[in-house]
């Protein structure tokens, strides 16, 4: 493989604690090295801004409920699509883009690593086929616990063992990353035409409460000693007062301490954090409750949160969280999608319009960058937008120019219609904040590494680490003239390499790489019952055969990586 | 005002996306500059020289420039896309997408139009002096925003599904519609000065249509609302009312529940 040496850039890397010094970044076989020959190819990044690739962990980016949002919204790709120029093939979409459009957009902005926030166990073939056709990024997908029939079943019964040796049998037929939960309980209670809208509401049937769930999840996930944690979106999202549900939520890690060879450090990851710190209790008097959540949150370490930010675009909002779904769509009366998914889980499809003239969508927006501002620890909070859900990841960059300029974030609430409903109800206009490019490599790549276990592989430079490594037309030195050269800088990279391969020169993309699949293969003990209560549930109630469930061979993974865990 | 006249000397073979032919690609162009403007012939990427003979400069902005588009365009779609200003004649009929998103402007279409003319249109004149074909004025596939302003007229008949998911603005049908008029609106006008099929208003929230000759079949969320003396288009007459459609969610105005209305000629 060629060596690459990366001379003379502001090297920004929160794993060796460099802040912005003047140093080179040498690359070979795939890796970091020291030190490459002379005839490695030298890359000039003098006056440039070098960072890891960078990570996302949470992002809606493949598989059935994505595909469900194309296929229902053709006008989402009207004057969006590209044709096929060089490497690349035809792509198109804003908020859901194609396969093909979401690993080079992604790749652009000098992401190397993205996590698929919710993979239904059933349609775990369909999301890794998607996974195969995104070009370049590293790609995990977390399978959906939190409604399953097996776990409220073991859970119930406190029976922590049972639930880890499923979820062991089922991350690894689904080849999936990590334990994700959604709306806990609430999507089944649906199917019963209810929801979950506290913690201790229980699910009709199971006779258990989202509590439990939780709690329980969070034992199995440390017994395993997965390389990621629980990654929750907690009951009652984006309802007026819902805050409080999260801080009960929250509230049930405590006296967790993470087990794992990893080094990830906390219990519970919460996610889109944004659309669990609202107060108030109708749309009227909603209000942002970013202070009391982020204040947990900077006060017990085991947690980790990512931000949702509101990016004030038309998107298409899809979760796991079927009850919400409809809510939304009685909200705003358009088209909604609905999906169910047998024993395991159910999603839901909305278009959104996150418009600027809507007080609701401006504060949404504000408490979003709220968060972020608010948490004192970037290395526990990280920057995404729920991808599509409070907006595309295409507009990281914009986002990042918010957090990193107090000018920028005047310039949007001046912008908006209702800036005094803004203002009165959240703490925006107190925030003079800036994000510094260290504590954004904190949030976008170090930090998210460490949270999803991946720590030696990515999220930083330090050598033996792959060599995923992004460079921007961002000079730290000189002053920012315009908010807006920040949004330009983070948009095109001037160079990404995915381990070791260069992937985008001048903004383009130079190469397909070589994209892997990361899953985790967890040992467990042999467990005969479990193995029975699946091969029940299999012949009982699922529509398809154990057979066909796995998502096996070189056509689902073509090129996986596996995280060994063992928990015998 | 400078005209443009660009005549067809060299039909394409398959279907010409022609979104270029419009007054504001055209301001500030010679004819030269026009010639070489990019247009799609299936998926290959060609020119506007290679089908039309340009003659005459545009005007330095939209507004000064017309457009004259003569010869045999049956098989060129989207002529006016996105227009906001001056002025755009279709000697013959065209395909789809005529006037497409158009925000200004009055475009005048000598012949029929395919379907899909005035996607999405918010404001400007479309005239089509024979025959629309179905989703005029409509939203683009999947999309819930129909024509929201502007007018639109068409002196032969109109194909089905007219008017889905109309926001505003007003439409003109000389001739007959044929099924689905005005689905899923919530604001604008219809006028339909010959005979209407069936479904018509079904799931309108809001909006009105207006029949001068016979229903063949009434939407069951229909509610008969009396009889009502109206002037509608400089014809004075009395007027049938009927709200709904009933069945679809209410909207409401300070406090009122409003519906669609749809008028037929007594």
């Amino acid at each position: 493989m060629t060596e690459y040496i990366i001379k003379n850039g502001n090297v920004f890397d929160p794993v060796q604690g460099i802040k912005g010094d003047k140093a080179d970044v040498a690359i070979k076989d795939g890796k970091i090295v020291d030190k490459v020959g002379s005839g490695a190819k030298v890359i000039d990044a003098k006056g440039k801004t070098v960072m890891a690739g960078a990570v996302e962990i949470h992002a809606h980016i493949a598989g059935p409920k994505v595909n469900m949002g194309r296929i229902y919204r053709p006008e989402d790709k009207l004057f969006t699509c590209t044709p096929t120029k060089g490497m690349e093939r035809m792509g198109g979409g804003a908020s859901i883009p194609t396969t093909f459009k979401t690993g080079y957009e992604y790749a652009k902005m000098g992401y190397t690593t993205a996590m698929e926030a919710a993979m239904p166990p059933l349609f775990s073939r369909h999301v890794h086929e998607e996974i195969r056709d995104t070009p370049i990024i590293d790609e995990g997908a977390f399978p959906v616990f939190g409604n399953n029939w097996f776990v409220m079943e073991y859970l119930k019964n406190k029976e922590v063992e049972n639930t880890a040796a499923y979820i062991a049998w089922l991350i690894r037929v689904t080849k999936g990353f990590a334990v994700k939960v959604v709306n806990p309980g609430g999507t089944e209670a649906w199917a019963w035409g209810l929801n979950c809208l506290s913690v201790n509401d229980p699910v009709p049937y199971f006779d258990i409460t989202p509590a439990e769930i939780i709690t329980g999840l969070i034992e199995a996930n440390e017994y395993l000693g997965l390389p990621h944690s629980l990654h929750i979106h907690p009951n009652n999202l984006g309802n007026p007062g819902c805050y409080e549900t999260t801080l009960d939520t929250l509230k049930l890690a405590e006296g967790y301490k993470a087990k794992n060879k990893f080094g990830r450090e906390q219990v519970m990851h919460l996610t889109h954090s944004q659309f669990h710190s609202y107060g108030g209790t109708n749309w009227g008097d909603f209000e942002s409750k970013a202070k009391e959540v982020t204040d947990y949150v900077n006060s017990h370490k085991n947690i980790t949160i990512d931000t949702g930010n509101v990016t004030l675009d038309e998107t298409t909002t899809m979760t796991a969280d079927g009850p919400f779904e409809h809510h939304l769509t009685g909200l705003n009366n358009l088209k909604w999608a609905n999906i169910d998914v047998e024993l395991e889980t159910g999603s839901g499809v909305v278009p959104y319009i996150y418009s600027p003239s809507i007080s609701v969508c401006a504060i949404q927006w504000a408490i979003g960058m709220e968060i972020p501002l608010m948490m004192k620890d970037p290395m526990r909070c990280y920057i995404t937008t729920d991808h599509p859900n409070a907006g595309p990841f295409t507009r990281y960059p914009r986002v990042i120019k918010w957090l990193m300029s107090a000018k920028a974030r005047e310039a949007q609430v001046n912008a908006f219609k209702h800036k005094d409903k803004v203002l009165s109800q959240t703490s925006i206009g107190t925030l003079d904040r800036e994000i510094s490019l260290y504590e954004l490599a904190q949030m976008t790549r170090a930090g998210p590494a460490k949270s999803l276990g991946l720590t030696s592989m990515c999220g930083g430079l330090k050598p033996g680490m792959d060599a995923d490594v992004a460079v921007y037309n961002f000079n730290p030195d000189k002053p920012v003239a315009n908010p807006d050269d920040i949004e330009k800088a983070f948009s095109r990279c001037a160079h990404v390499f995915k381990s070791g391969i260069e992937v985008v020169s001048n903004g383009e993309i130079v190469s397909n790489g070589h994209k892997r699949t990361l899953w985790v293969n967890a040992k467990v003990k042999d467990n005969p019952q479990v193995m029975r209560d699946i091969n029940e549930k299999f012949l009982k109630y699922y529509s398809m055969t154990q057979a066909n469930y796995e998502a096996l061979g070189h056509h689902f993974v073509p090129n996986p990586y596996t995280l060994e865990v063992d928990a015998t | 005002m400078e005209t443009v006249t660009i005549t067809m000397k060299n039909p394409p073979a398959l279907y010409l996306e022609a979104d270029t032919i419009s007054p504001d690609t055209f301001a500030g162009k010679t004819a030269e500059q026009i010639a070489g403007l990019p247009v799609y012939e299936g998926n290959v990427h060609t020119t506007l020289g290679k089908y039309f003979d340009v003659s005459g400069n545009a005007g330095a902005t939209a507004a000064d420039t017309k457009i004259i588009v003569k010869g045999d365009v049956k098989k060129v779609k989207y002529i006016g896309f996105k227009m906001s200003a001056g002025d755009l004649v279709v000697e013959n009929s065209m395909d789809q997408y005529a006037g497409g998103w158009m925000t200004g402007g009055k475009m005048l279409v000598k012949g029929s139009v395919d379907a899909f003319a005035g996607t999405a249109m918010k404001g400007g004149e479309l005239t089509i002096e024979g025959n629309a074909g179905n989703y005029l004025g409509a939203a683009y596939r999947g999309d819930w925003r129909g024509m929201s302003g502007g007018k639109i007229l068409v002196k032969g008949n109109a194909g089905s599904d007219i008017g889905m998911y109309m926001l505003g603005g007003e439409m003109i049908i000389n001739g007959n519609a044929d099924v689905h008029v005005c689905t899923h609106a919530e604001g604008g006008k219809v006028i339909i000065k010959g005979n209407a099929k069936s479904k018509i208003g079904g799931q309108m929230v809001g909006g009105t249509i207006i029949v001068f000759g016979t229903i063949d079949t009434m939407m069951p969320g229909f509610k008969p609302a009396g009889e009502t003396e109206m002037e509608v288009d400089s014809v004075k007459g009395t007027f049938a009312h009927y709200v709904g459609d009933t069945g679809e969610r209410k909207k409401k105005r300070k406090g009122q529940i409003i519906y669609g209305d749809l008028y037929q000629k007594v």
